[in-house]
């Protein structure tokens, strides 16, 4: 056992390198990195250059991770107002008037249509709105966003069913990631993440950025722009919302029900100043559908108000003087420059399909980051030193292989993570301090092991290679329970805490590596040139 | 060159005697420990509660706290916890979760920044909001729970069931514990606590398997040897491993509480209690306590015993 071939001495040290090479980009620049990675040549796969470093986590770097809900009941209101919809549509069409009207459920509605011959001749339409969930193909039929039932007494009644709610969370979501992404890029920060957490939620991670804060207001806007004319009086009530102004401190002004132009129309919105009074606006284009509606009500509404809603708020309405058929027009609002600005960037992205909550955030500013860096790069060295030194007083010779595979193992861990793209975080340095005092644990089950052998008369030949396989056994079980508990810390924990887990799982995995063969190989090579008549220990 | 050896060779020292002591003794201490967390209670993080944490520190170093606590208290956000930390005017503030669901949780983030941002920089800002916390809690004792069956499972499968139900006793101890100190000392109990405790979880197995693999391979060679002696046996041959295990795993503990900042400090404290308390549990309460389990030596007078001869398989001979 403790004769090693050339060919195996070769893929260890060839492996120790790899490690060393994958680990190095840590100590470079940014630029340095991004220059060797610029001039690997396209038929190499990159990651075979090392090039990449261990991603810092926010509680590192500094930045901001907030975590926000789509809301449901916001989604589900939405719903039922588009099924009442066609429900009125396919009631219209089919001239049949339910008896008391259309009756609204939490999650549907539900009607009473006494004839037996009309209520058949509209359950028939109604199923039709009751289309399968989700992908078609993987759609597997029963699973309807809509479920249609009869009741007693010809009671219909028409439900969101639960799988037609979960579809429908699931696709805001997709769309609300697609919308914050365009946002946070628009505030020009450097490598957000932004990503689906759990059914209803996201999260988004912004490393260093200056402004937690404006972060959280743009995120949470919903930013659902409307142009309304202002009512005029003698308006039909049912025709009209009574929405806060801004102009008007607060209180509430009619507003037409009908919208003329909604945001998903806009093609363009910048911020600029006024030419007459400089104060901050956006300026704003409309694709050809919304320049036309908007040059047609502006046609017949000269003189009236044009109120511009957002969010549910009037933020201004101007009377409108001439008809605006160009597609482009302005709106003031006694916005602050960065106001003007926010709220262009809000309009290009587009408007969120919910409201959205933040319902977690974690800020940690770039000061205390750096501070954590450095008290966690001073624990490892101090924790190395003082491990390295008990293990050498301990085993002599030994020790010094074992410390020798300790550097190895930390380095791989380095790499491993590198090489992944995981992320470092404060507990994820606290794992690598803790490794350092359990990696020679191996080392040591097998140093006492082979003590044990050879006090129990063997030679020394035949203790070493007794120690080693006895004490995989021990090693092999005792590392198992660790990564049992290590493997649902990191499906279980989150952020930091999953970056502890990332680094126990990979130091569990190392330590056997360098423990078991690395300093099996010195210890053999040692063994065939020193020719020992007795332990070191 | 004088080596150190922390634990001399070949020990006689008798463990499993004391067990009439050390298991009521941790059992009662187990007892303690439920009271304390259910009277005291633990000194739960937002994670767990919810709520609003910032960390801020003085731009002048010098932090007023007395001024802050009294500015804090006149926000009406409920009663504030400020606390000083370090030594160049650092202050955490937490706040308790407001009424009002999420949203009302953004204000409190808000109000602190406009009134404190002026002299002191935000080092750290966390709000958790009620629902997120009470997820938190969920997977957190899901993973401990988790952690325990998967653990029993593996040590079921890899030894036998007796063994398991002894390793899971003595990590049972140490959890409980790791949660008494936290109720003693009242450190934060947050997400970082959970790993803490799963980390101890691992630790304390890992102890223990070690004796029990040491038990496993002397029961299949012994076969007449009292249970007693065996297990001192067990413990006795690896008590040198132990305790150098133990040693570096202090002394790298060691080095992150003193010097590894305050952010980690908790955590580094935490598991060097747990440490101490996993190298006394793998000795004095899971060894022992599978004489309890009814763990008996040469248990069948089996007439067909394999088990010696797979071990002479084992049996000295020279290197090839």
């Amino acid at each position: 056992m403790l004769r090693y071939s050339k060919a195996k001495i070769i893929s260890i040290l060839l492996l120790t390198l790899l490690g060393f090479a994958y680990a190095a980009p840590n100590l470079f620049s940014e630029t340095t990195r991004e220059r060797i990675a610029a001039s690997v040549p396209s038929w190499i796969p990159a990651w075979i250059v090392p090039h990449r470093a261990m991603v810092l986590g926010l509680d590192l770097q500094g930045g901001s991770h907030v975590v926000l809900e789509v809301d449901e009941n916001d989604l589900i209101r939405a719903q039922v107002a588009s099924l009442r919809e066609d429900v009125r549509r396919i009631l219209r069409e089919t001239r049949i008037a339910p008896q008391g009207g259309i009756v609204a459920l939490p999650r549907g509605l539900q009607m009473r249509v006494p004839s037996e011959a009309d209520r058949q001749r509209l359950l028939l339409r109604l199923n039709e709105l009751a289309r399968p969930a989700g992908n078609a193909i993987l759609g597997t039929p029963g699973n309807s966003t809509i479920n249609v039932s009869e009741g007693a007494d010809g009671l219909i009644q028409v439900t969101l069913t639960d799988v037609g709610v979960t579809d429908r969370v699931r696709r805001a979501v997709d769309q609300t990631i697609e919308v914050l992404r365009r946002r946070v890029d628009a505030l020009g920060t450097t490598e957000p993440n932004i990503q689906r957490e759990g059914a209803g939620r996201v999260l988004v991670q912004v490393p260093g950025l200056q402004d937690p804060q404006r972060l959280k207001e743009i995120l949470g806007r919903t930013a659902k722009l409307q142009f309304r004319f202002i009512a005029e009086g003698g308006a039909n009530p049912a025709d009209v919302d009574m929405i806060p102004s801004r102009d008007n401190a607060g209180q509430p002004v009619p507003v037409e029900r009908r919208v003329i132009v909604e945001g998903e129309d806009l093609t363009d919105a910048q911020p600029a100043f006024d030419s007459q009074t400089s104060q901050p606006i956006v300026n704003f284009r409309f694709n050809l559908r919304g320049a036309q509606r908007f040059g047609q009500a502006t046609s017949e509404g000269v003189g009236r108000q044009l109120a511009i809603v957002l969010d549910n708020e009037v933020i201004s309405a101007p009377r409108i003087q001439t008809p605006i058929t160009g597609g482009q027009g302005q709106i003031s609002g006694s916005f602050s420059v960065q106001q003007a600005n926010d709220l262009a960037v809000l309009l290009r992205a587009g408007a969120l399909p919910a409201k959205l909550t933040i319902v977690e955030e974690r800020t940690v500013g770039p000061g205390l980051g750096q501070d954590s860096i450095e008290a966690g790069t001073l624990a490892i060295y101090v924790a190395s030193i003082f491990v390295a030194l008990f293990m050498l007083a301990t085993y002599g010779l030994f020790g010094i292989f074992a410390n020798i595979a300790l550097v190895v193992h930390v380095v791989f861990i380095l790499a491993l993570m590198s090489l992944l793209g995981a992320t470092l975080t404060l507990p994820g340095i606290a794992g690598i301090v803790l490794t350092i005092g359990t990696a020679v644990d191996s080392n040591v089950l097998i140093y006492e092991r082979i003590r044990e052998e050879a006090h129990s008369g063997r030679s020394i030949i035949s203790a070493i290679d007794a120690g080693f396989t006895r004490a995989f056994a021990t090693i092999f079980d005792s590392n198992s329970t660790m990564l049992i508990a290590a493997l649902i810390l990191f499906f279980l924990g989150s952020g930091p805490v999953r970056g502890f887990a990332v680094v126990f799982i990979l130091g569990i995995l190392t330590t056997v590596i360098t423990a078991v063969t690395m300093t099996r190989m010195m210890i053999a090579l040692w063994y065939r040139v020193a020719r020992p008549k007795q332990l070191p220990f | 060159m004088r080596l150190i050896r922390i634990v001399p060779d070949n020990t006689k020292f008798r463990f499993v005697r004391f067990r009439r002591v050390t298991i009521p003794f941790s059992a009662a201490i187990s007892v303690i420990t439920v009271i304390l967390a259910l009277t005291i209670g633990l000194n739960f993080g937002i994670d767990f509660k919810g709520g609003t944490l910032v960390e801020i520190q003085a731009r002048s170093g010098k932090a007023d706290v007395g001024a802050i606590r009294q500015e804090a208290e006149s926000f009406g956000f409920g009663t504030p916890e400020v606390q000083e930390f370090g030594n160049s005017g650092g202050v955490s503030i937490r706040f308790p979760i407001q009424e009002g669901g999420e949203e009302a949780q953004g204000t409190v983030v808000q109000k602190t920044r406009d009134v404190f941002e002026k002299d002191y920089e935000f080092r750290r800002v966390e709000t958790v909001g009620p629902r997120v916390s009470g997820e938190l809690v969920q997977s957190g004792t899901l993973g401990v729970v988790l952690a325990i069956i998967a653990v029993l499972a593996y040590l079921w499968f890899r030894f036998e069931l007796t063994f398991a139900i002894g390793a899971i006793i003595g990590t049972m101890h140490d959890i409980l514990l790791t949660v008494g100190f936290f109720v003693i000392t009242q450190i934060e109990f947050n997400m970082t606590s959970i790993a803490a405790i799963l980390t101890i979880v691992g630790y304390s197995l890992n102890e223990t398997v070690v004796v029990f693999d040491r038990t496993r391979e002397l029961l299949r060679r012994y076969k007449t040897m009292p249970i007693e002696e065996l297990l001192d046996l067990s413990v006795n041959s690896t008590l040198s491993r132990t305790s150098m295990t133990a040693t570096t795993t202090i002394l790298s503990l060691v080095a992150l509480v003193v010097v590894g900042g305050e952010a980690i400090q908790g955590f580094a404290q935490v598991m060097l209690f747990g440490v101490f308390v996993c190298t006394y549990s793998a000795m004095y309460v899971s060894t022992p306590v599978l004489i309890y389990l009814g763990m008996r030596s040469a248990r069948a007078p089996a007439p067909a015993a394999p088990a010696p001869a797979s071990d002479r398989k084992k049996a000295p001979r020279p290197a090839s």
